[in-house]
């Protein structure tokens, strides 16, 4: 394959591969930001990828070529609902964030399997017919060299992505609610006093990461396995999750590390056909986006600061 | 009530609800709760053969927690036990697959092969948050899958392209025809001797050492340690280390014990974050350790019965154990209900 050829394919394939990856690790910007750890991603994209394929399957007949996106949205509203049971615990009943995004994780994958078997009598879904498709965007098409790497045959979900993003820094640096979910997760006590509703704004939080997980989860199925299985989702949400943080749980930044992270999986399924990286084991481009996060919170590429409130339960009068 | 009946009574509550709610789930999907738990506890204990099975099952849980509990009372969450668990698991086939050694050597060799490589998991997350203050639990998640995919890499590398490890000489072996034997040919193995002397080797650490005491006074008060002149780093990898050791060895009750091998993984074994579990149920004492390993292996072990049993889906105990888990992390408000229900009685 020649240079360009070569761009022509990895450039679209990394985006595909970094959508549901932005938008679940917008979701943990949320969450973190508003000083809930949330480890539960995973099993918050799991449910929402199981949610997408399920409905998929049951309504293509009555919604035809709208199905993908409805289907975006039920399993946005499903996970959103599921990821009460983390809010629940980790903010009324001050449980270990880490331990109940654990549960969450578990309990996400158990009842999505679980029910596939109830439902298909076997370990996996059938395969759905109306898969998310690819778009030409016309008129961009045509520019030369950009158009066929950003703007031929895309997935409208990427689109979607990136437009969330761009509204996600707009809440969180220019809105009142913005301002009010980063002050709970600096310095809750503080925020209190000056009248906001540390309770209120914290599951507000949760529930928009879970509902973007969700969708996360639904756009991967939707447009990558078509079916869900036991290994559908397989550490997606613990990638956005590490996106969010090499984004330094900035929005913009956690889109910019999930296009990164989309491209080194995109390089690890193309690698074999590229003349430069052509024996480089894949496993090096497996493990990137995991290596890279440590060597970020080890300080190498910057220092990544939590937000300081995160995963500490406020507790109203103590100080 | 005094604080030690509450103590135990959280947990025991925890797994009474997780059933439960698990009940409800079945209820409501149409299957016979009853039935499902009478197959459930026909899997674990019906005949000798499923106890010999349920038996091998805990061991790895056993170490699993043990890895999670000892980071704990250092003050450390150690997620990774999983990942930790897959290099001591590859650790250990593949030095019973390549060397040919006498058994008194060979065997010890492959179990200290496990725990060392563990312990090397263990090393890198520990270092990161004694030197940089790097939070070991990103750390330790990003680990898990690293040894994912390197653990894949190197069975590819290491068998000649294949998806498997050779199967290991019986010199390494944890298996064992007398126990298989008695248990009417099951798969037990000495494993479980390993694990349970492993909690004698964590109570030792930590009740009677003065390194335990200092690296329980690490995770009680960093700064108090320090000032009482306790090396606060040191103590932190430490514990990340022997903790990995444990992971490690768990591993090697599934490559020197239950499989002899190891096989191209496509996702996580899950025993590592059961351990989380395990731990947490224990509450991070080696004695709770082995109660909680035992629940939760046993629960493991006997779902298998219930697909054909009362055909209901396996997946159901996952959702009872995510669900013990949720329940215990949720203990501030158990606590809180019994403090109530006590206030009442005296009251009255």
């Amino acid at each position: 394959m020649s240079f360009l050829e070569v761009l022509y394919f990895i450039v679209p394939t990394s985006i595909a591969y970094a959508a549901p990856l932005i938008l679940t690790a917008i979701g943990g910007v949320f969450s973190e930001r508003s000083g809930v750890v949330n480890i539960g991603l995973e099993g918050l994209m799991v449910m929402g990828a199981f949610i997408g394929i399920v409905f998929n399957l049951a309504y293509a007949d009555v919604f035809g070529s709208w199905t993908p996106w409805i289907a975006l949205l039920v399993a946005m509203l499903v996970s959103a609902v599921f990821s009460i049971l983390h809010a629940i615990a980790s903010v009324s009943f001050r449980a270990d964030q880490v331990v109940s995004g654990v549960a969450i994780n578990m309990l996400g994958i158990a009842i999505a399997l679980f029910s596939v078997k109830m439902m298909f009598g076997k370990g996996q879904t059938d395969f759905i017919q109306k898969k998310i498709p690819r778009i030409n965007i016309p008129i961009l098409q045509d520019i030369p060299v950009i158009g066929p790497m950003f703007f031929k045959s895309v997935y409208g979900t990427s689109v979607l992505a990136i437009v969330v993003a761009a509204i996600a820094w707009f809440v969180i640096y220019k809105t009142p609610f913005g301002l009010r979910l980063r002050s709970v997760g600096e310095h809750p006590m503080a925020a209190d006093t000056m009248g906001i509703n540390v309770t209120k704004i914290r599951y507000t939080a949760v529930i928009l990461s879970g509902g973007l997980a969700g969708i996360g989860g639904a756009i991967y199925s939707q447009t990558m396995t078509g079916d869900f299985g036991h290994a559908t989702i397989n550490g997606q949400g613990f990638m956005a999750l590490a996106a969010m943080i090499f984004g330094k749980w900035h929005p913009i930044g956690a889109m910019g590390a999930a296009l990164f992270f989309g491209f080194a999986q995109a390089l690890a399924i193309s690698a074999g056909s590229i003349d430069l990286i052509k024996n480089v084991p894949t496993v090096y481009f497996h493990i990137l986006p995991y290596v890279l996060t440590i060597l970020a919170l080890a300080g190498f590429i910057g220092k990544a600061n939590a937000p300081k409130a995160n995963g500490i339960p406020y507790i109203k009068g103590s100080r | 009530m005094s604080n030690r009946v509450i103590k135990i009574l959280v947990p025991a509550i925890s797994i009474i609800l997780g059933l439960l709610v698990g009940a409800v789930v079945m209820l409501f999907s149409g299957y016979d709760p009853v039935a499902g738990y009478i197959a459930l506890w026909n899997g674990i204990f019906g005949d000798s053969y499923a106890i010999g099975e349920t038996i091998r099952q805990i061991s790895p849980y056993i170490l699993a927690g043990l890895a999670v509990a000892f980071a704990f009372r250092t003050g450390l969450f150690n997620i990774g036990v999983e990942g930790q668990l897959m290099v001591g698991w590859f650790a250990s086939a593949y030095v019973g697959a390549a060397f040919e050694l006498p058994m008194y050597i060979h065997l010890p060799f492959a179990l200290l092969a496990a725990a060392l490589a563990g312990a090397l998991w263990g090393l890198v997350p520990g270092i990161l948050k004694a030197t940089l203050r790097v939070h070991e639990v990103i750390v330790t998640i990003m680990m898990n899958y690293i040894a994912l995919h390197v653990v894949n890499a190197l069975i590819k590398t290491v068998s000649g392209g294949s998806y498997k490890t050779d199967k290991i000489h019986p010199t390494a072996s944890l298996r064992s025809e007398f126990l298989s034997n008695l248990t009417d040919y099951s798969t037990l193995h000495f494993g479980i001797f390993v694990a349970l002397a492993m909690v004698v080797v964590m109570w030792f650490i930590l009740e009677k050492t003065k390194t335990g005491f200092e690296l329980k006074s690490v995770g009680f008060n960093q700064n108090a340690s320090h000032y009482a002149g306790m090396n606060v780093n040191k103590n932190i990898i430490l514990s990340m280390v022997i903790s990995g050791a444990f992971a490690g060895l768990g591993g090697a009750m599934e490559g020197l014990g239950t499989f002899g091998s190891m096989t191209n993984q496509g996702g996580f074994t899950g025993i590592g974050f059961d351990g989380i579990a395990v731990a947490l149920l224990g509450a991070n004492s080696p004695l709770g350790v082995i109660f909680g390993a035992s629940l939760f292996g046993s629960l493991k072990y006997g779902a298998n019965n219930m697909p054909n049993a009362a055909s209901i889906p396996l997946e159901i105990v996952s959702i009872v154990i995510a669900l013990i888990i949720f329940f215990v992390a949720c203990g501030y408000i158990i606590r809180v209900g019994l403090e109530r229900l006590n206030k009442k009685k005296e009251a009255k």
